[in-house]
């Protein structure tokens, strides 16, 4: 057993809405502590350098890149994942537009796009394509080419709005 | 559902009366596994955890290419926690994915041929234990000298960098010739000889592959990996590691993004079987990203030379293309890459006459293998360049010269390709219409340009990657008694939607809700042979495989039914869950009801489907490679805007037609096109995996921040038309999407860069620098252009000669010709 992961740290923080304990090695950074010690896997990992956005999860509201966060920041703190944004009322409304609309293609970055796009609305509710594009920048994905991600945040915000909405024909069949 | 305004779709179909029928095909149904992707809860490889599992790591050679003198591995089993080490030693028998190529280890044995080719192997109870057992243990090298190029590979025979191939570190030649090329170049008008090169490229899936192996006291081992082909995997596991096929089960996971670069069976995954042989636990490996780089099997760097015959008007009498492939240190697909460099030139535009000669150089880089569009796009983008030029010396329009010379649907190229429906020209106009194209080209503002081009792509290769002659899909589907309907098939769901256009096409049927359907997949246990997710091929053989399933089930469901009620087989219907009289739509059962009338008169109820490709009509050595069922068809048009002060490049707009046959879900069409335009974006302007110092051959960009790839930021608006030219031997009519739409975006980006500035940057990615040196070499009244500057010059073997079909031939080579080993 490695030197390093011998002692063990003892926190409690809010996740998903609910306090938990978790002991873990120090070093660990938030997304290894979610996966590895509080078993969620619903949080995925592209890089583990901070450069691809796939684990981002929301920290006391603002969407952070999870591995770069030392678990031990969490202390007293409030987590959201990707598990958090359903409830017993059913899925999310970006949830719902994103598998609804083929915005999540292998679904890897999903997680990550979710929180972020999450974030977006409570600031923005009605958000214009560029500021939709400036939010989920630092978010990479390599299937959908963003188009239909773009899409899942516009109806979902308009649903989120109130509003009756549904994908364009053209999003769904292409041009006539 | 996503819309409640499902009332039919695309105007452009075939079967206008036939789609009111359809219930299932054609809509935009969301995919049966998407709300598990949405929450969370699909099981990529690296979220799965069994109990005491052990998880392994890889040392990876630092050494380009050297022999391996010294593995000094006790330090590292000496360090508390660490279970097992293994080396080259403990797994001798090579493997790979082609027949030919069997010329890799899972760890080196005697010399290391890439910086991250790996030597052993460490398996520890946790991540950071196997990290610091992998560092100490120690590797004494000796030097090799290194191949750096595919010009080096043909120069310098020794030290040779695989003990096999043509000869020295020329992995393989091939010499194609269809048809009379003098008498073809002797009936052009024009002329033209360019030289081009397409920079390597890699697949990029935001998952790291990833691996779990389990070997149980029962002596089965169980592999649940992150790979597009479980089949092959199985069958190199089983030559690796001398278990019986039947005690091997390899289980694909969803994979998080493949594009191709999960279509190898890998080190990684012998590894971890070896790892849970000897320890008898669990053991897991994920690789990092900068490790992701080094598995590689990307886009193949290509030079090529293409010369082109036309008449006045634009059509092509004969075409002499060249292409010599950098392949890295491995065969990987590299054989089939090589020939699909020089397949599919002759599926758009009538070439009456065709010569191909490739070469494929075996250097100390990571290998090289498929990348959506598979050796494609880059004579793709050397084709539609030239063209583009031979429209611009011609005075002709390059969407109308195009237009004129289009392959006839239901034909034979010259080197025999059986063409099914063919929807190009549809695309062509839509596109230009759409773009205003008439208003645009040559008539914008200087900086300012659009540029088209064309391509087409296999609907599933012809032939397996091992010679046989079984089905290349199976599906077998089980009904249950109280109206379940379960579908197992062996193809892997790497987010295209293959698992959801299994449940479209049997609930269509069927006549019941996908949703209703369970799908199993891509388990060599339960699940029969299934190739992979590669060549395009799913939507067509599975969706093939699964349509003669379920059509199966529904005739026994409906002998049963006919008897029960007393009516004419021919007059029930299978929809909304019933089987009913069409007639008398209230005289029926449900489909539960069926299926109990079914069982009790036959017993259990299951069936199954297959498909097998057509054979293909050439029988010449190398007519292997292009066949296809059907052909896929797409034309872009990119408008740019090109800043002369920088360099930089902008794709504002893509507009693209693709024929898609039949959508089976239009809604996941788009999202293929998209992503599809998206990738080429990338190529067209930005990825490449390059190479730094010690001669070239340490990677430059192994990661996610370095290797540029399109965000947000740089993704164009895309406009796309789906044109539904049904093919007869799709399901429903249904072609590929996958791989095709990405095809034109590279090519288009180029021409519209020189409609905007007057230069020719005839290499990928264009990069500011590449503009910039063209923008220069214009200004000193050089050619204005940037690219390679020809190529080398190679001893070809004898063509093998092969009479076209319009000069009577039958598609075997011309016996006077010695065959060349
Ligand atoms: S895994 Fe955290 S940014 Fe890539
Ligand atoms: S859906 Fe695959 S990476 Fe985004």
């Amino acid at each position: 057993m490695s030197e390093r992961t011998k002692q063990k740290a003892h926190i409690e923080f809010t996740l998903n809405g609910e306090t938990v304990e978790v002991a873990f090695a120090p070093h660990k950074t938030l997304l290894e502590v979610l996966r590895e010690d509080l078993n969620l896997m619903g949080t995925k990992h592209g890089c583990e350098l901070g450069e691809c956005g796939t684990c981002a999860v929301l920290l006391n509201g603002r969407s952070v890149l999870s591995c770069l966060v030392l678990g031990l920041d969490t202390e007293g703190r409030s987590v959201e994942t990707v598990e958090g944004m359903a409830s017993a009322a059913g899925l999310h409304p970006l949830q719902e537009t994103f598998a609804d609309t083929g915005a999540a293609q292998c679904g890897y970055c999903t997680p990550g796009f979710l929180l972020v796009a999450k974030e977006l609305l409570a600031a923005n509710p009605d958000p214009t394509r560029e500021e939709i594009k400036e939010a989920l920048s630092g978010n990479l994905c390599r299937c959908t080419g963003y188009i239909k991600i773009y899409e899942a945040v516009e109806l979902a915000a308009a649903r989120m709005r109130g509003e009756e909405a549904e994908l364009p024909r053209a999003a769904v069949y292409g041009l006539d | 559902m996503t819309s409640s305004n499902n009332n039919g779709h695309g105007n452009n179909g075939a079967g206008g009366a036939r789609e009111k029928d359809l219930k299932v095909v054609g809509k935009p149904f969301r995919k049966v596994d998407a709300r598990a992707k949405c929450t969370g809860q699909t099981k990529f490889a690296d979220d799965i955890v069994l109990p005491r599992m052990l998880f392994a790591k890889l040392l990876r050679a630092h050494e380009p290419h050297a022999r391996i003198v010294k593995i000094d591995t006790s330090k590292a089993r000496a360090l508390p926690g660490v279970h097992a080490v293994i080396t080259g030693e403990d797994l001798p028998t090579s493997y790979g994915i082609l027949p030919v190529s069997q010329d890799e280890h899972a760890l080196c044995t005697d010399r290391v041929r890439f910086i991250g080719d790996p030597v052993a192997a460490v398996a520890a109870v946790d991540e950071d234990t196997a990290f610091e057992a992998m560092n100490l243990i120690e590797v004494e090298y000796e030097k090799l000298q290194t191949i750096t190029s595919i010009e080096e590979a043909i120069m310098i025979d020794e030290p040779r960098v695989q003990d096999y191939g043509e000869s020295g570190n020329v992995h393989k030649k091939v010499h194609l010739e269809f048809g009379d090329m003098d008498e073809g170049f002797a009936a052009a008008d024009h002329i033209r000889e360019d030289t081009f090169f397409y920079e390597g490229n890699t697949h990029l899936p935001m998952e790291q592959h990833a691996s779990v192996a389990h070997f149980d006291p029962d002596n089965k081992l169980t592999l649940w990996s992150s790979t597009q082909t479980p089949h092959y995997v199985h069958r190199a596991l089983t030559k690796v590691l001398g278990l019986p096929a039947a005690h091997i089960r390899v289980i694909a996971t969803p994979n998080g993004g493949g594009f191709g670069g999960k279509s190898d069976p890998f080190n990684h995954e012998v590894a971890v079987c070896k790892l849970s042989m000897i320890t008898g636990r669990p053991v897991k490996v994920t690789l990092t990203r900068e490790e992701v780089f080094y598995c590689h099997r990307g886009r193949h760097p290509v030079l090529m030379h293409v010369k082109t015959g036309v008449k006045r008007d634009g059509s092509i009498t004969a075409m002499d293309f060249q292409s010599f492939l950098d392949g890295g240190a491995y065969g990987s697909y590299g054989v089939a890459s090589t020939f699909y460099t020089g397949a599919l030139q002759t599926v758009t535009y009538d070439v009456p006459r065709y010569r191909f000669r490739g070469l494929r150089a075996f250097t100390n880089k990571p290998p090289c293998g498929p990348k959506r569009g598979h050796g494609t796009p880059q004579p793709r983008f050397g084709l539609e360049v030239q063209l583009d030029k031979i429209a611009d010396d011609l005075k002709l329009d390059p969407a109308e010269m195009r237009l004129k010379h289009l392959v006839k649907p239901y034909s034979l190229t010259a080197n025999y390709l059986r063409i099914g429906s063919m929807g190009l020209g549809k695309c062509i106009e839509k596109i230009v219409e759409g773009s205003d194209w008439k208003n645009k080209f040559h008539k914008l503002p200087y900086g300012k340009g659009v540029g088209l081009a064309c391509s087409s792509y296999i609907c599933g290769a012809g032939l397996p990657i091992y010679w046989n002659n079984m089905p290349h899909s199976g599906v077998q589907l089980g009904l249950d008694r109280q109206g379940g309907v379960r579908v197992q098939c062996g193809s892997t769901d790497i987010g295209q939607g293959s698992d959801s256009v299994l449940a479209y096409i049997v609930a269509e049927v069927l006549g019941i809700d996908p949703f209703d359907i369970r799908v199993v997949t891509a388990d060599t246990d339960l699940t029969p042979v299934d190739l992979g997710s590669y060549s395009s091929r799913v939507t067509l053989m599975t969706g093939n495989a699964a349509l003669q399933a379920a059509e199966r089930a529904r005739e026994l469901l409906s002998k049963a039914v006919a008897e029960k009620l007393s009516l004419p087989v021919e007059n029930l219907s299978f929809a909304d869950h019933r089987v009913f009289d069409v007639e008398n739509p209230e005289t029926g059962v449900t489909f539960a009801e069926a299926v109990v009338l079914a069982e009790s008169k036959y017993g259990t109820i299951g069936t199954v489907g297959s498909y097998t490709p057509p054979r293909s009509p050439g029988k010449f050595k190398g007519a292997g490679v292009g066949p296809s069922p059907a052909y896929s068809y797409s034309a872009a048009i990119a408008e740019v805007d090109v800043d002369a002060e920088t360099g930089f490049v902008t794709v504002e707009r893509v507009w693209i037609g693709h024929d898609i046959g039949q959508s089976i879900n239009p809604m996941l069409v788009m999202g293929q096109v998209e992503g599809g335009v998206y990738m080429g974006l990338g190529e067209a302007l930005m990825e490449e995996m390059t190479y730094r110092a010690n001669r070239n051959v340490v990677h430059k960009f192994p990661s996610l921040l370095e290797y540029k790839s399109p965000t947000t930021h740089e993704m164009c608006d895309v406009k796309t038309y789906l044109i539904e030219d049904a093919d007869p031997n799709g399901p429903f009519g249904a072609k590929e999407v996958g791989q095709g739409p990405l095809l034109p975006v590279m090519p288009a980006v180029a021409n519209a860069v020189y409609d905007a500035v007057g230069v020719r940057v005839d290499e990928v990615p264009i990069t500011p620098e590449k503009v910039l040196a063209a923008l220069r070499a214009k200004a000193q009244g050089k050619p204005a252009r940037f690219g390679p500057k020809g190529v080398p010059t190679v001893e070809w073997p004898e063509p093998l000669k092969v009479a076209t079909p319009a000069e009577g031939g039958d598609g075997r080579e011309m016996p006077r010709v010695a065959i060349h080993s």
